[in-house]
């Protein structure tokens, strides 16, 4: 109640133009469930955004236990073939929609106000909303798993004919639910532009902002361009599959392929959409712990600029088998190839960041070390399948599947766990436990290898993906892989409770600088991190402090 | 406090919520882009559904080309379809002609079309047909067979690279028996 009233409040505040009486309504949250129902809370919002994410890992993850179990021996032997498929393409629209992306808007939420220092977000109602279509939309997508026919079986590509022709009814459930998780995203994403924009301390420059923000602001932008583009794939799935329409049936004059131009238009920009806010994060927590001020903060920026605008020209390195003139192959390599030279840039400027460092390895520093060796393999791996007749050998291998579980867990995931490790106590005001944290990076980064690299070996010797059953002679590799999958899985047991234990039982944080280097206006609030921060801006002294890359001033 | 709270204009927010409009009307926009792309390049194999009528090409005895012909039916499509020659060689410039057999196998009258492809797309625009039931819509009789030809040549402009063609065509049925040919193709 009391929190709709501030709004309303706010809203006759600014049309009268008096602020008087706004200073002293200091108040915290509703109490009860309610007050996740109703919040328009910046703060809350990202606490819900991270768990849901969370629950969401939980269940990919559990979709891939059950993948990695299957393929732990040849010969099918716990699941039927479709359930398999079923397998494969829920936990990665799961692990894609309803992990990755929201934990890094939930990051968002929280960070982005407290890093420019505005009070919330642009739109604290639609933030609401955008919220809470999430856990409707993830509902509707598992339950396909119930349904007559079974849930979508066509892989998280779901490329056409398989997926109109050929699909499930349930498909047309998965439609509705893409259509809210694109909705839900590119609310989010407008909210993150007005608020950056707009809101930022007024003696706040964009290149005094914090490397987090820079790289949201830039994911933002390819999230309204890429995202409203998936819904039109979709749609016309829909159209195709029930009203006539024969976009992708060559038999109506349509065309297969071009549902894979379409999709990929979408999903190369997506596959920054997921790196592209891991690199802020990892810029925030590696000066931190190597005590020095970021190196090149210009040209990281200019760098995601430039990944984010060659996102856009190089989908059909993803489709190099559908057919394409050699003038067309030559283009896409060299294109995709050409965005290893920003991204290269990117991990010079880590690495130099750390050279020379007065280097300490608390928890998040761990994290972000690992993604930055582990993400380069996986950018290694990148390259070779960005080579044009390679691919021809590599394509819908388990080389591909190594690939991107490299970028996407040992990046995005590491990146985000990153992210908690470092941000947690000041959200919650309490420590958490140092040792048992360490193990489990230990144990995750170690099982994490043994489930993903045999793989890369297993592609190359032409295991393909998504088949439940293999030829012997990929026994050994599929039992190492499993045997690290399961060890991969069971860390989060252990994260769960490191995390849950740090909020109810952890050590009090007294300091407002729960990190003594750490930079970022997020560190001048006390901790925990009051329920409303920012009423007054930041003054410039302060903002030019707290630039962690103020060398460059 | 007063500084704090910028107002956000309305031409913002405009701008703002055009951008993914605009890009969803782009995904709809890409299906008549790719049409007219893949119509002017001969990508992704789309090839004419129409009759050649220029000039005759001059031969080029040199070299010779190999063509495989492959037929295939759309789902629910109960008609016998298949090349009677499957493969031969051809040289540049000169008319051939091969057969396609087709079979009603059910007991309806049936109106289909064949689409042609070719692959590789290079090869596309090269290969020219004077005759060809993939032009029209066939209509079968209940347990008709019929011997449908393909007139063509491969033109001696053909790039050097290209040694071999494949030239497919998929029976699908037609919805509307009143249209002529596929619209779009």
């Amino acid at each position: 109640m009391s929190t709709t009233t501030t709004d309303l409040q706010d809203e006759i505040d600014e049309i009268e133009g008096s602020h008087d009486s706004h200073d002293d309504h200091h108040h915290g949250p509703e109490k009860g469930l309610m007050r996740w129902v109703k919040t328009t809370n910046h703060k809350d919002i990202g606490t819900l955004y991270i768990w849901f994410a969370f629950s969401m890992l939980l269940i990919g993850g559990a979709m891939a236990m059950v993948i990695r179990a299957e393929l732990f021996m040849p010969g099918i032997q716990l699941v039927d073939p479709n359930f398999f498929n079923q397998m494969t393409t829920l936990h990665g629209l799961i692990m894609v929609f309803g992990a990755i992306m929201p934990a890094f808007v939930g990051l968002a939420n929280w960070q982005i106000p407290l890093m420019i220092g505005a009070k919330d977000m642009a739109l604290p109602r639609m933030n609401n909303w955008s919220f809470w279509i999430l856990p409707f939309a993830g509902m509707m997508l598992i339950s396909t798993l119930f349904m007559e026919g079974g849930g979508p079986a066509f892989g998280w590509t779901f490329y056409a004919p398989l997926s109109t022709t050929f699909a499930p009814d349930s498909t047309d459930f998965f439609i509705f639910a893409v259509h809210m998780l694109g909705f839900s995203s590119i609310m989010g994403a407008i909210n993150v532009i007005a608020t950056i924009m707009n809101m930022r301390a007024p003696d706040m420059k964009y290149m005094d902002m914090p490397l987090f923000v820079w790289t949201w602001l830039i994911t933002a932008f390819l999230l309204i361009a890429a995202m409203p583009v998936l819904a039109g794939a979709v749609t016309m799935m829909l159209t195709d599959r029930n009203f006539g329409t024969s976009f992708f049936d060559a038999a109506g004059g349509g065309d297969p392929v071009m549902f894979q131009h379409i999709f990929w238009f979408f999903g190369h920009p997506e596959v920054y959409i997921m790196i592209l806010p891991a690199f802020g994060v990892v810029s925030q927590i590696i000066p931190t712990f190597a005590r020095k001020p970021l190196f090149g903060y210009s040209s990281m920026v200019y760098a995601t600029a430039s990944i984010a605008l060659l996102s856009f020209v190089v989908w059909a390195h993803h489709m190099f088998l559908t057919g394409m003139p050699i003038a067309g192959q030559l283009y896409f390599m060299y294109a995709t190839i050409m965005i290893s030279v920003p991204t290269g840039v990117k991990v010079f400027n880590w690495v130099t960041t750390m050279w020379r460092g007065s280097m300490t390895f608390e928890t998040p520093m761990l994290w972000a070390v690992a993604f930055v060796i582990l993400f380069t393999i996986g950018g290694f791996s990148g390259l070779m399948l960005g080579i044009a007749p390679a691919d021809i050998q590599y394509h819908d291998t388990y080389f591909v599947v190594a690939h991107f579980h490299y970028v996407l867990v040992t990046g995005a995931l590491f990146s985000i766990i990153a992210a908690v490790f470092y941000w947690l106590p000041k959200w919650c005001g309490n420590m958490y436990n140092e040792r048992l944290a360490k193990i489990h990076f230990w144990w995750a980064v170690i099982s994490v290898n043994v489930l993903f690299f045999p793989q890369h070996f297993l592609g190359l010797a032409g295991m393909p993906r998504r088949i439940p059953d293999y030829s012997l002679q990929f026994a050994d590799f599929n039992m190492i892989s499993s045997i690290g999958g399961f060890a991969f899985g069971a860390s989060f047991i252990l994260l769960t409770y490191i995390i849950v234990d740090c909020i109810r039982n952890g050590k009090p944080v007294k300091e407002d600088r729960v990190w003594d280097s750490a930079k970022g206006l997020e560190w001048t609030v006390a901790t925990p991190a009051p329920y409303h921060t920012f009423d007054t801006p930041p003054s410039k002294k302060v903002i030019l402090e707290e630039s962690s890359h103020i060398g460059e001033h | 406090m007063s500084q704090q709270k910028q107002t956000i204009t309305k031409a913002f927010w405009v701008k703002l919520f055009l951008v993914p409009l605009g890009m969803f009307a782009f995904a709809f926009a890409l299906v008549p882009l790719y049409d007219t792309f893949c119509d002017i390049t001969g990508l992704n194999g789309r090839t004419s559904s129409s009759s050649y009528e220029g000039q005759p090409i001059e031969v080029d005895e040199t070299r010779t080309i190999t063509i495989d012909f492959l037929a295939a039916t759309a789902p629910g499509f109960p008609v016998k379809f298949y090349p009677m020659t499957t493969k031969m060689k051809v040289v540049p410039g000169k008319l051939y002609t091969i057969n396609y057999y087709a079979e009603n196998r059910s007991n309806e009258v049936i109106v289909g079309q064949a689409v042609p492809s070719v692959a590789p797309g290079e090869a596309a625009s090269h290969l020219k047909k004077l005759e060809c039931f993939c032009f029209n819509n066939q209509k079968f009789e209940p347990k008709q067979p019929i011997e449908m030809p393909v007139r063509f040549f491969v033109d001696s402009e053909i790039g050097k690279e290209v040694y071999n063609i494949t030239l497919s065509y998929n029976f699908v049925k037609v919805k509307n028996t009143a249209t002529e040919g596929v619209a779009g193709l």
